[in-house]
This record gives C-alpha cells, sequence and structure tokens, in this order.
C-alpha cells in the first residue's frame, strides 16, 4: 500500500468517526508532510492534528484513528531499544511468561510506574501487558486476537491504587487528591492497554474495521442512556462550557434585535428639527422578555442522568429565565429548585440530586400519572399563564394510569409545554412507552445529546 | 523569509526566547511559517496562547502587530479608516481647484489611517499579526477577516486591493466562548495548547522565576497538578502556576507546606467554591 493509499484511507476514517475533513483540508495535510517529512510519527501526528482538527473534542477520536493507520510499532516490535531497559531493570524475568510469578513481577511495575507517574513506562508495561496477558486462547495462529478485559482482569490496576499510594509514603485515604491523582494513571494505564488491544486488532483484521467498530464519538454526540461512567464525567465537565457558550450567544442575540417597536411622539418631536420632516425614527427599548420556567424531571434509572445534565444547564443559564423551578418524580414529587445555588460545586449538586431521588419515590416503580397527579395537587400554584412547562423523561410509564385529563389541565395552566425525550424517536411508543399519548398533549422533542439539548435550550431561553 | 528551519529549530529559537513549547507546539509554528498559513491557537485562559505570538515575534525578530478584539469591534477600527477631518481641510484649502482634481486627491495615503489589519499587510519588514480572543468579535468582523487569512490583501474601494508585500504570520487567539466559523477555521492550522505536563511546567516555573528554588518549584508544580485534578470551575493554569511561585518567593517560604498554601491560595483559585473544595481535598484545616 503506497503512502497516498494510506493517507486517503485515514482521512476516510477520520470522516467515518465523525471528523468534519474536506477535500482542501486533505491537500493541506499532504503539503505539510511535505514540509516536514515522515521522519518522526509525533509530528506527523501534530501536522495532521494541525491541519484536520478544527475542534479539540474530536482530539480523542482523532488520536484513536491516528494510532490505528499510524501504529507506534508492528507485532511485539523489535525488541531492543527501549522496550528492553524495563525489563532489565526488573530483575530479567522471562518475558513472554504469563504465569503467577510473572504476574506479579508486572504487578509490582506497573505500582512503581503508576506511583511514580511515568507515562513511558506505563506505555511500555501496556504494550507488555497485552502481549502477555491479553491473548484469548485457543485460536489458531493466523487468528490471534487479543482482550482488554482479560489484561484488565489479571492486572487490575485498581487494586493497585493502594499500593502505589503505599510506595508513596502516603497514608490511605488521608489526601483524596493524591489518591485521586493515582487514580488517573491507574485509568491512564487502562487507556493505553485499550488502544494497544486496537492496535494489535487493526494489525490482524485491517484498521478500518477497528475504526468502524470502537471508535466512540465525540462526547457530545454521545447518548445520554448510553453513556458510561466516564463518559458522564466528561459530559458534567462539558457542561459549563456549553452554558457559557449558549449565554454568550444569547445575549449576542439580543443585542441584535434590541431595537424596540417605533415610538411615535418622540420620532415626532425629533422631526421638529429638520421642519417637520421624520429623518430619523426613534424606538422604545425593547422590554427583555423573560420566562419562568417549571421543570419536572423523571430521575428514575437511565433517565436520570439525562435529567440532571438538562437541570444543571438551565440553572447554569439561570440569569436568561426569570425564575426556575424544579421538581423531581419518580412516582412522587419532590421539589428541588433549593440544591442549585450559584457558584455550588456541580459534583456535589449531581450527588445531591441522586439522593433527593430518594425523596421522589414511594414504591420506586416510574408511575407518571401518579406523578401529575401530585404534582397538581400539591404545586398548582407554581404554573401561571407566563410559565413554560418543561418535563424530562422517556414517557415510560410501567403501564400505569397516564393521568391525560390532569396533565391536560396543567398544559392548560401553563403558557407552552415541551416534552424532552432522550430516547432515539424509532424507540418510542414500544413497550410501555407512553409517548405517543403525551405527545398529543404536549409537543415532544427527542434529546439524546448534549448538542441537541444545547439548541432546545437556546430556542428555549 | 522562512521563519523556520524545522520543528526542532522552532523548538530551539523559542525556548531560547523563554518559551517552552512541546512538540506539536513547535511543529505547528514551524507548519505555519513553511505553508504560510494562519495559526489558530485555542485553549483554556493563561496558558500562554497570546504568549506564543510574541515569543514567535521575538525568536525571529520580527515586529508584532497587534489587534485586541472585542465585542463590537468594526471596520474602522480593525483595517482601515479615512481621515475626514484632514480630508475637510484639504478641500477648504483647495481653492479654485477643479474637483476633480481634489477628488483624486483626498483619495490617497495620506489620508489614510492604517488600523491593524492592514498596517500589517503593508508593513516590508517581517511581522507577526497577533489577532487576540477572536471569539470576542461579532460574525461581521470573522467575514472581514476572511479576505485577509486567504489572500493576505485587503480591498479598499477607493483605491483598489492591496496585497501583501510581504506575508506576516498571523496568530489568532480564541478561548472556544463561541465557535468561530467553519469558513475561519478551515483558513487556518488549528493548535490546541493545553496544561502542560508537570516536568515542562517544572521547566517553565523555573525559567520565568529564576529566584525559586529547584524543590519548592516542584513542590508548587505538583500542588498545581493535584488541583487540576479536582473539579475545580477553574482549573489554575500556568500563568497562576508562575504568579504563585513568585508569591511564594517574595514571602520568602522555603517548603510548601499546608499553612503557605492556605495562606496564598487565593493567587491560584479565583472562586470561593473553589477554593472550599481545595481546603477540604488538602485538609489544609482541621474542621
Amino acid at each position: 500500500m503506497s503512502l497516498l493509499d494510506r493517507h486517503i484511507e485515514f482521512v476516510e476514517a477520520l470522516r467515518d468517526a465523525g471528523l468534519p475533513v474536506s477535500l482542501a483540508e486533505g491537500l493541506e495535510a499532504v503539503r505539510a508532510i511535505d514540509a516536514l517529512g515522515m521522519a518522526q510519527r509525533e509530528t506527523l501526528r501534530a501536522a495532521y492534528a494541525a491541519t484536520l482538527l478544527k475542534r479539540q473534542n474530536h482530539r480523542a477520536g482523532f488520536d484513536q484513528v491516528f494510532d490505528l493507520y499510524f501504529p507506534r510499532l508492528v507485532g511485539d516490535g523489535a525488541r531492543g531499544r527501549g522496550v528492553e531497559t524495563l525489563a532489565d531493570s526488573r530483575s530479567s524475568t522471562d518475558v513472554a511468561g504469563d504465569g503467577p510469578g510473572a504476574l506479579a513481577d508486572f504487578r509490582e511495575a506497573l505500582t512503581t510506574a503508576m506511583a511514580m507517574g511515568d507515562p513511558d513506562a506505563m506505555l511500555v508495561l501496556a504494550r507488555e501487558g497485552v502481549a502477555r496477558f491479553g491473548l484469548i486462547r485457543g485460536r489458531g495462529p493466523g487468528e490471534q486476537r487479543w482482550s482488554s478485559y482479560n489484561v484488565m482482569n489479571r492486572v487490575s490496576p485498581d487494586e493497585l491504587v493502594d499500593r502505589a499510594l503505599q510506595g508513596l509514603g502516603a497514608d490511605t485515604g488521608e489526601d483524596p487528591s493524591l489518591r485521586r491523582l493515582v487514580e488517573a494513571r491507574a485509568r491512564a494505564f487502562e487507556r493505553m492497554v485499550d488502544a494497544e488491544v486496537r492496535r494489535r486488532a487493526a494489525e490482524v483484521r485491517g484498521p478500518q474495521h477497528v475504526a468502524r467498530h470502537t471508535i466512540r464519538p465525540a462526547i457530545e454526540q454521545v447518548d445520554f442512556t448510553s453513556a458510561r461512567k466516564a463518559d458522564l464525567e466528561l459530559m458534567r465537565r462539558e457542561i459549563q462550557p456549553l452554558a457559557r457558550r449558549l449565554a454568550t450567544r444569547l445575549s449576542r442575540e439580543q443585542h441584535a434585535r434590541s431595537r424596540g417597536p417605533l415610538d411615535f411622539r418622540r420620532t415626532v418631536r425629533a422631526s421638529m428639527s429638520s421642519g417637520g420632516v421624520p429623518m430619523e425614527t426613534r424606538h422604545k427599548p425593547r422590554r427583555p422578555g423573560r420566562t419562568d420556567l417549571v421543570v419536572l424531571c423523571d430521575v428514575s434509572g437511565s433517565v436520570a442522568n439525562f435529567a440532571s445534565f438538562t437541570l444543571m444547564l438551565v440553572f447554569a443559564l439561570r440569569e436568561q429565565f426569570n425564575r426556575v423551578r424544579a421538581f423531581t418524580f419518580v412516582d412522587e414529587i419532590h421539589e428541588v429548585t433549593d440544591r442549585f445555588e450559584p457558584g455550588a460545586d456541580p459534583a456535589r449538586t449531581m450527588t445531591e440530586l441522586a439522593a433527593s431521588a430518594r425523596h421522589a419515590s414511594l414504591w420506586g416503580r416510574t408511575n407518571y400519572g401518579r406523578a401529575f397527579t401530585r404534582f397538581a395537587d400539591q404545586h398548582a400554584d407554581a404554573l401561571t399563564p407566563r410559565t413554560n412547562l418543561l418535563v424530562l423523561g422517556d414517557a415510560r410509564s410501567n403501564h400505569t394510569d397516564l393521568a391525560v385529563p390532569v396533565v391536560k389541565n396543567l398544559v392548560y395552566a401553563a403558557r407552552h409545554s415541551w416534552w424532552l425525550n432522550p430516547e432515539h424517536a424509532r424507540n418510542w411508543n414500544t413497550g410501555d412507552s407512553a409517548a405517543r399519548e403525551y405527545g398529543r398533549l404536549i409537543p415532544m422533542v427527542e434529546c439524546r445529546n448534549l448538542t441537541q439539548l444545547g439548541e432546545f435550550v437556546h430556542d428555549l431561553a | 523569509m522562512t521563519w523556520f528551519e524545522s520543528p526542532a529549530d522552532a523548538d530551539k529559537q523559542l525556548a531560547a526566547v523563554g518559551y517552552l513549547s512541546d512538540t506539536a507546539t513547535s511543529t505547528t509554528t514551524f507548519l505555519a511559517g513553511a505553508l504560510e498559513k494562519p495559526l489558530l491557537v485555542e485553549g483554556p485562559a493563561g496558558v500562554g496562547k497570546t504568549e506564543l505570538a510574541k515569543a514567535i515575534a521575538r525568536a525571529t525578530g520580527a515586529d508584532l502587530v497587534r489587534l485586541q478584539c472585542y465585542e463590537g469591534l468594526d471596520e474602522a477600527r480593525a483595517l482601515y479608516e479615512w481621515n475626514y477631518k484632514k480630508q475637510l481641510l484639504r478641500i477648504q484649502a483647495a481653492g479654485d481647484q477643479s474637483w476633480d482634481e481634489t477628488h483624486d486627491d483626498i483619495f490617497t495615503d495620506e489620508f489614510l489611517l492604517t488600523r491593524p489589519l492592514l498596517t500589517a499587510i503593508r508593513r516590508e519588514e517581517p511581522t507577526v499579526l497577533l489577532i487576540d480572543e477572536v471569539d470576542k468579535t461579532d460574525v461581521e468582523v470573522e467575514g472581514l477577516l476572511l479576505e485577509i487569512l486567504s489572500d493576505f490583501q485587503v480591498t479598499i474601494p477607493e483605491m483598489g486591493t492591496i496585497s501583501a508585500v510581504r506575508r506576516p504570520l498571523v496568530v489568532l487567539t480564541s478561548n472556544a466562548t463561541r465557535e468561530l466559523s467553519e469558513a475561519i477555521k478551515r483558513r487556518c492550522l488549528f493548535l490546541h495548547i493545553d496544561y502542560p505536563d508537570s516536568g515542562r511546567e517544572r521547566e517553565i516555573v523555573v525559567s520565568q522565576v529564576p529566584e525559586i528554588e529547584e524543590q519548592l518549584a516542584g513542590q508548587v508544580v505538583e500542588v498545581v497538578a493535584k488541583l487540576r485534578g479536582m473539579d475545580l470551575r477553574k482549573a489554575p493554569s500556568i500563568a497562576e502556576t508562575i504568579d504563585w511561585a513568585r508569591t511564594l518567593v517574595a514571602l520568602g517560604t522555603g517548603t510548601l507546606d499546608g499553612a503557605a498554601i492556605d495562606q496564598t491560595l487565593g493567587v491560584v483559585l479565583k472562586h470561593a467554591s473553589d477554593h472550599d473544595r481545595a481546603v477540604r481535598e488538602l485538609r489544609l484545616r482541621s474542621t
């Protein structure tokens, strides 16, 4: 395969992974490589990144695809420079072994590397770990497969965190920030192992295949309902910047249409100086129309994350609204407005919200009908003709009574109402979903990821 | 003129003027010079985006022309403006000169007030054009930048098109408070500068605050790394690390213990909630 072919396949794989790479940018990349030469892998990566990337949150996907198409080494690599040094320093055990002795040695070395925070050593260990412990057995020599699960299962770096902390001379549990640092290194090791497994797989099955199946989309495209724990963490960090971007955009748009209706009196008076000809029109200042918002959130199970992200975003933008009240429910209604103080710690807010789910559930099975009824009973005063009602949830009500008349009244009492559903629209009305019934009363909007959420909140404010 | 010979050369030259860069930064800087494309630098506040442009100017001996962007920046402030008062005087002083001659006269160089963008393009000496915080401008200004960034030329209706005598090296910085248009991004090389790893940060601290002792620098960088690991509203950046190091040197602090951190934490963390969190997690006070 020529270099050009590889370049073109690489660009195509990036497009498959959701990075918008135009033809002109591809050409620019070739020009950059021409200026740099291909002698060093990291320069090549930097050249591609400079010309093809346009957004930092595409970076993770870019790096993964790059590692597949321009791997650091082939197969087991040339055991010689660099790779050997660490094996040497570890009292030269047999390199290919994967017995208990070798495992203990390996974990020892990893503990040291994690305590020291030496990324190069961890990289070498990740490579070695996959080669030794990651092989899936029972396949022919042509069909070798590796699995990061195997490595993680045997090495289990999480258990090593305590040991690494002791190695650092820290009292266990004394300093949470130090612990977090070492845990972050364990995460980094996990990612290295994942990358190494992908590299190995790409050698056997071709980079295209691996890229298509393992590269995860950028974080704002990840579905709320299918997000992993690490994704949720990233999403939570994304909320504040998203809110800031939205606020800038909103204030800009409000500036743009700041000219209010014609002020007839002042226009006529101003026309006196030009002999009664109205040369310049005068306008009344526009009233900033801020809306009240009442948010009802289903906090059961997997929908809970979606609800808390939306709440955090809404409260981060509170200047754009007049007043916001938030209620959570499972089968009982519970007000959570006071959990959102300005400048509060988002991580703690999340935990408190999760805890509040307890108050919101009586029997623990989602019951939209009951929740709406209770809301109408207890907080009917929350809805006024100036209030917008926002319901968050998947409309899966365990086949219980939907309390359609109550919802009808709520919609009638509010100015506008929307329903945000974190499920893909094709899954609505399947199983116990009451999307159709509620959708008739309240316009239902699909809101699966941060991009869609951002767009919706922008239009709302 | 070639700006840099190679990425390694860029790295060396930048280091010589006190800017310690990493592989990505020096490679991209080299490319910006070699391909004559503008460089769009993004990253959190205080990681040295503006400093990069200044360092390039210092390293290559070029002059720096800076356009600071803000909301409401317009053509007259960014590009050029006609000197109305002077034109008016010229017309009044014309006497019995015919209108045609006067008309040709008042739209010449003499009456043109050049603003940073036009200045940078017309300069014959090597120039680094820094367009700072480009995300603060309105969308219309972006449109204005397009012609300059792709062709290095400016069209003035009365005078015609002015092309760059010598292409300046353009650096745009952005804090990503808003998405720049695809058209701008497409014309630029993209570089994201992030918080440095602890080894590099330590070198930066030592080079910026030469009076600091190695050991104290190490401690400062270590604590800052811990702070960044926490979930803060605004994680401390390099600028804050350096400020902190300066503060500690000024106070004559020898080692960074709990009490010293507690007293000077305000230099690094600028939000009350962040402050509380750091105190709690670093166990600074026995509560």
